[in-house]
């Protein structure tokens, strides 16, 4: 590891509102002890530095999902990244891909959380309520564990090939979630609504290059979620074929 | 001019709460800093109680007993009509959220899991692994996205337009655009959060400034018991992130650097799971007296989950695990998590009633920035969360009988005041004075933690008020790098901070006067406390050059008399 004291942030600084002036990197120098994470560098150059300088952050602690952003190449959330691990003494933060800019480090978000909404993510129930918990085996509940602990980040939508050829596909997020609602033993949406994802802006457009799964913070693996969904959608479809549905 | 029947600020999951109960009857909005997933509420993990009974231990648990230790836990200065309220409604909040969604936690017979928590006679903490406040929040705001709820996100609210005890609306900041948006609002409800970032060391989310609380003083909504401030027994040292109260309500052990479970010394039955404000007292005490680790970053002491095994640590506490490894790089299962204990969480706020009421007509608050009291002087480890949503929801019972009842015109006249009253203060802020906001706000936590911690004396305490009375009247010579308003992140912070400043001179000034030890709240100076003279609340209400007055009003008692807290 180097042990470097210093380290070079170069930091793409853009605004929507200057659309005439080119995105550039700007450089800041910063001592970093260790254990400084990429978020404590940030607001330290906006505190110190520079006061202009934009980014998303809540919780810092790696649960809220504000500050997803290209760290060095790789996307990762800013709070949980620690800068003296990486083996070299200038970083490079640059916004989520696949996303307009806003300001610098802020992306615009609306096609990523209109995608969230369109797979309609709420429990859907049509029985009537019980008077206490509809019951829920602790195996049914761990089968939707993974897609649960979704942050809704953006990591997976950034890292993702798709969106930059095909703005109007999905993204990884909006399957994983309607995977989480579908394989819910307490939902009761029925399976004609795999429809809306059967096709090139659904399921069938992803290319299965995985880079969702290894951008996830959270050990969320979306292309498991794409899978189940296209598995789904052959019983849907050989049943309606059968006449059965 | 934008008009809402009621204006909601905050999207966590009391602002959500409220908003799915009255959007079908009302147009409501919601106006949120940051969009609403990704307000503090996300972090909360332990848990929610609730006596649902399901535990094999808690088959006779009931909500009277929630409610007496929860009163018990609050060192008696809780409201006890209003703590059982909140512990009665438990039950159906929990079943409600069940069936809206929230994934919980399951026992085997496919009821919802229940765990130990500090301070609870039964295992009565329903939970989700330790991410319950994730996955609580994601159910509400789908809940929100089902209704069509209106949302703002990115809107800053500025000012609260209060005249003659009355508010219609409050001014906003457009963070994107840069704008000054003035609201009409029949009902506002400030669902705003804890005041956790006055504190240099706090669990907090970085948004949780408290200008809310501070907002609400300054518009002459009173401010009630802020001198009681929850430091968490154990947040991860460096980072100060929460660790879990289910760390140990799962088994895990608190350790000195002698290899002894210290707690037996100051909780003998509890131990672990003594409340709060005594294991944060507890291990403060091992660290001052030399049974401490040292560390570059300050001295902890280790919590240790290894007994507890691989599998279990993975099924329940996989969020703690993950953050531990991420953030200090240590790994549960193998090694002790260094602790130290940090502020956590605000039992004071704004002066409310059962009904979310505050004193201000037309203005409520809910959740971590309001005070009813059912907490007092110190919070029980799965009582926020539980809270938050009992008073979001009986907001919406209480909020339509005052529309209906209520036939004023609004106001916009006020509003308009407001706004261009906002627009100067913005001005001004870019105007060129000496003073850097960031520099201001770090003296202001670091004498909030130095001095307004765990332990309090007389000396320290007028010594930060003096602190806080210089970085005031620096205030406004504060100077933002641009003029630019469209996402100037700088400006918000350097508007907050005025705010901050009465919040920090509020509990300060309360924990001065405050001549007794109850709950969070202990004096070295004044070690017991005294129910002779003080079982009340502190009230603090801005004076005419906004200094704070303060007043005291009883507690109210149902049928739960002061005992000696003995765990």
């Amino acid at each position: 590891m180097l042990a470097a004291n210093y380290y070079t942030f170069k930091i793409l600084r853009y605004d929507t509102l200057e659309p005439a002036k080119e995105p550039y990197l700007a450089s800041y120098r910063i001592r970093v002890i260790p254990g400084l994470t990429v978020l404590a560098v940030l607001i330290r150059i906006r505190d110190e530095i520079d006061g202009t300088l934009a980014f998303r952050s809540s919780c810092r602690a790696a649960v809220c999902g504000s500050c997803a952003m290209v760290i060095n190449g790789k996307i990762d959330l800013a709070c949980r990244t620690q800068v003296a691990p990486f083996n070299t003494d200038t970083v490079i933060l640059e916004p989520l891909p696949n996303l307009e800019i806003i300001k610098d480090l802020v992306v615009d978000l609306a096609p990523f959380w209109a995608s969230y909404e369109q797979i309609k993510p709420w429990l859907t129930r049509k029985s009537p309520a019980p008077e206490k918990e509809l019951p829920q085996s602790a195996e049914d509940r761990k089968r939707i564990d993974q897609y649960v602990n979704c942050i809704l980040c953006a990591s997976c939508y950034g890292a993702c090939p798709v969106p930059a050829r095909d703005p109007s596909y999905l993204g990884p997020h909006a399957f994983a979630k309607l995977e989480r609602f579908m394989a819910d033993s307490r939902d009761e949406r029925p399976a004609s609504v795999l429809e809306t994802v059967n096709n090139e802006r659904g399921v069938w457009g992803c290319d299965t290059v995985l880079r969702c799964i290894d951008a996830c913070p959270k050990e969320v693996r979306p292309t498991d979620a794409i899978v189940a969904l296209r598995k789904r959608l052959i019983k849907y479809k050989t049943k309606k074929i059968l006449g059965q549905d | 001019m934008l008009a809402h029947d009621v204006l909601i600020v905050g999207g966590g999951l009391s602002g959500l709460r409220a908003a799915v109960g009255l959007c079908d009857k009302f147009n409501v909005g919601v106006v949120t800093k940051v969009h609403p997933l990704r307000s503090h509420s996300i972090a909360a993990q332990g848990g929610i109680n609730a006596a649902l009974a399901n535990h094999p231990e808690g088959r006779d648990d009931t909500w009277e007993k929630h409610a007496f230790d929860t009163i018990k836990g609050s060192d008696y200065l809780a409201d006890q009509a209003a703590v059982e309220t909140m512990c009665r409604e438990a039950i159906g909040i929990v079943y409600e959220m069940e069936h809206w969604g929230t994934p919980f936690s399951r026992f085997e017979d496919g009821s919802i899991a229940q765990r130990p928590f500090g301070g609870a006679g039964y295992p009565r903490t329903c939970y989700s692994t330790d991410l319950t406040g994730h996955v609580l929040l994601n159910t509400l705001y789908e809940r929100a996205l089902a209704k069509g709820v209106t949302v703002y996100p990115e809107w800053h609210v500025l000012d609260l337009a209060v005249e003659d005890g009355i508010c219609h609306g409050v001014t906003v900041f457009d963070l994107r655009k840069g704008e000054i948006i003035p609201i009409l609002a029949r009902a506002t409800v400030f669902a705003t959060g804890g005041y956790g970032r006055v504190y240099l060391h706090s669990t907090n989310a970085l948004i949780n400034s408290g200008s809310g609380i501070g907002m609400a003083y300054q518009a002459g909504a009173p401010l009630k018991d802020m001198e009681f401030v929850q430091f968490h027994p154990t947040s991860i040292i460096g980072a100060n992130i929460l660790m879990s109260e289910a760390c140990r309500g799962e088994g895990g052990y608190l350790v000195n650097n002698r290899g002894e479970r210290f707690m037996e010394r100051y909780a003998p039955k509890a131990m672990e799971l003594a409340p709060r404000d005594i294991v944060a007292r507890s291990i403060t005490t091992e660290i001052e007296e030399g049974r401490g680790f040292a560390h570059p970053l300050g001295t902890y002491i280790k919590l240790d989950l290894r007994h507890l095994g691989e599998k279990r640590i993975l099924e329940r506490l996989p969020g703690i695990r993950n953050i531990s490894m991420d953030f200090v790089g240590v790994d549960p299962v193998r090694d002790p998590i260094p602790i130290m204990p940090c502020q956590h969480y605000s039992m004071g706020g704004i002066d409310v009633n059962e009904r979310c009421e505050s004193t201000v007509k037309g203005f409520y608050a809910l959740g971590e920035c309001a005070c009813v009291s059912v907490h007092g002087g110190n919070r029980l480890g799965g009582n926020s969360l539980l809270d938050t949503i009992v008073f979001g929801k009986l907001a919406t019972l209480s909020i339509p009988e005052y529309l209906e009842s209520q036939t004023l015109p609004p106001c916009p006249k006020l509003l308009q005041e407001k706004e261009a009253r906002a627009a100067a203060r913005l001005r001004k802020l870019a105007e060129g004075g000496r003073e850097k906001y960031y520099q201001l706000f770090a003296e202001l936590a670091k004498v909030m933690s130095d001095n307004v911690g765990i332990f309090r004396e007389r000396a320290e305490l007028e010594e930060a008020l003096r602190v806080i009375a210089g970085i005031k009247e620096r205030y406004p010579q504060i100077c933002v790098s641009s003029a630019r308003h469209s996402m100037n992140y700088e400006l918000m912070s350097a508007l907050e901070l005025g705010a901050m400043l009465d919040v920090a001179h509020t509990i300060t000034l309360g924990a001065l006067l405050r001549e007794e030890s109850r709950g969070a709240h202990f004096r070295r100076d004044f070690k017991e406390r005294d129910d002779a003279n003080w079982l009340k609340h502190t009230i603090a209400q801005a004076g005419e050059s906004n200094e704070p007055v303060i007043s005291f009003k009883d507690v109210s008692f149902t049928k739960y008399k002061p005992l000696p807290r003995i765990y």
